[in-house]
């Protein structure tokens, strides 16, 4: 077993620093300690790519479409606004 | 397609066109956002309906500070926190809730059930249309305030200073909600791909 210096991070700890290197908010010397993790730790690597995978997935979600009910409804409420205008 | 600064000089201009592309754009992701503040489907309805017509009666008196999404997103979220009830009964930032169930590690904070490979199964998956629904019931599903951010940040693609001026939140518990609802997501990423297989 390799000795455990007091400033390496464990998984445990690394999970919880995953949003704030996304975010950029690390220091610079947490940035290097979560870095010099990564490459040490596949499972943790994984679990960064996940976490990107999840941003990039909820990313990608379309707005589902007005139904034509709907869109009238705003056009009216449109208008009324219009008219109360005049 | 238009953007939103086009949108509101057509709308200004007393463009009914402009108008209604502007609720194609954000009636639907403001319903959701109302959602997490509101009881129910049809308060969040008639509060996104009020910002509508708030959108209508500002106009004039709209100077451009902000973006019109933030200006818009504002006033929903000042209009649902009015009306709703849920958000005293969310769980307040400063509770603690592990990114990962502390049984998933050992005795000295390494992985004992570590992360199983997923991507590519969900990269399938979304691309045959078959998750998009399953992540919009599982964002719905999270506490009120992760959802709040989740929504502004990841689905609409909001900047971390537009998601504070609009949720009136601070940097800080800002990125909080943030990594408990994307880290709540990951995880049911993982229980979905790992029935499958």
């Amino acid at each position: 077993m390799r000795l455990l210096l007091r400033r390496d991070l464990v998984c445990q700890q690394a999970v919880e620093l995953v949003t704030d290197y996304l975010e950029g908010t690390l220091s610079r010397s947490a940035r290097r300690r979560f870095e010099a993790h990564l490459v040490g730790c596949p499972h943790c690597t994984e679990y960064l790519a996940q976490m990107r995978e999840t941003i990039s997935l909820t990313g990608r979600l379309a707005p589902e479409d007005l139904t034509p009910q709907m869109r009238d409804e705003f056009v009216d409420l449109y208008r009324r606004w219009r008219s109360e205008q005049q | 397609m238009d953007s939103d600064g086009e949108l509101l000089l057509r709308l200004r201009a007393g463009d009914e066109r402009a108008f209604v592309s502007l609720v194609e754009r954000y009636h639907e992701p403001m319903l959701h956002l109302a959602a997490s503040f509101v009881p129910s489907r049809a308060v969040a309805e008639e509060v996104v309906q009020d910002t509508w017509l708030a959108l209508l009666r500002g106009l004039e008196g709209f100077e451009g500070r902000s973006s019109l999404k933030t200006w818009l997103f504002r006033i929903l979220v000042n209009r649902a926190r009015t009306t709703g009830t849920r958000e005293q009964r969310s769980v307040p930032v400063a509770d603690p809730e592990p990114a990962v169930d502390p049984s998933r590690f050992d005795g000295s904070g390494g992985w004992a059930d570590p992360p199983e490979h997923w991507i590519e199964v969900a990269e399938g998956r979304l691309e045959a249309g078959k998750l998009a629904y399953r992540i919009r019931a599982w964002i719905d599903e999270l506490p009120a305030r992760q959802r709040a951010v989740v929504l502004l940040r990841d689905v609409e693609g909001m900047s971390s200073e537009e998601v504070c001026t609009v949720l009136a939140l601070s940097e800080g518990n800002q990125r909080v909600l943030l990594h408990r609802g994307r880290s709540r997501l990951r995880q049911l990423f993982e229980d979905e791909f790992r029935e499958v297989r």
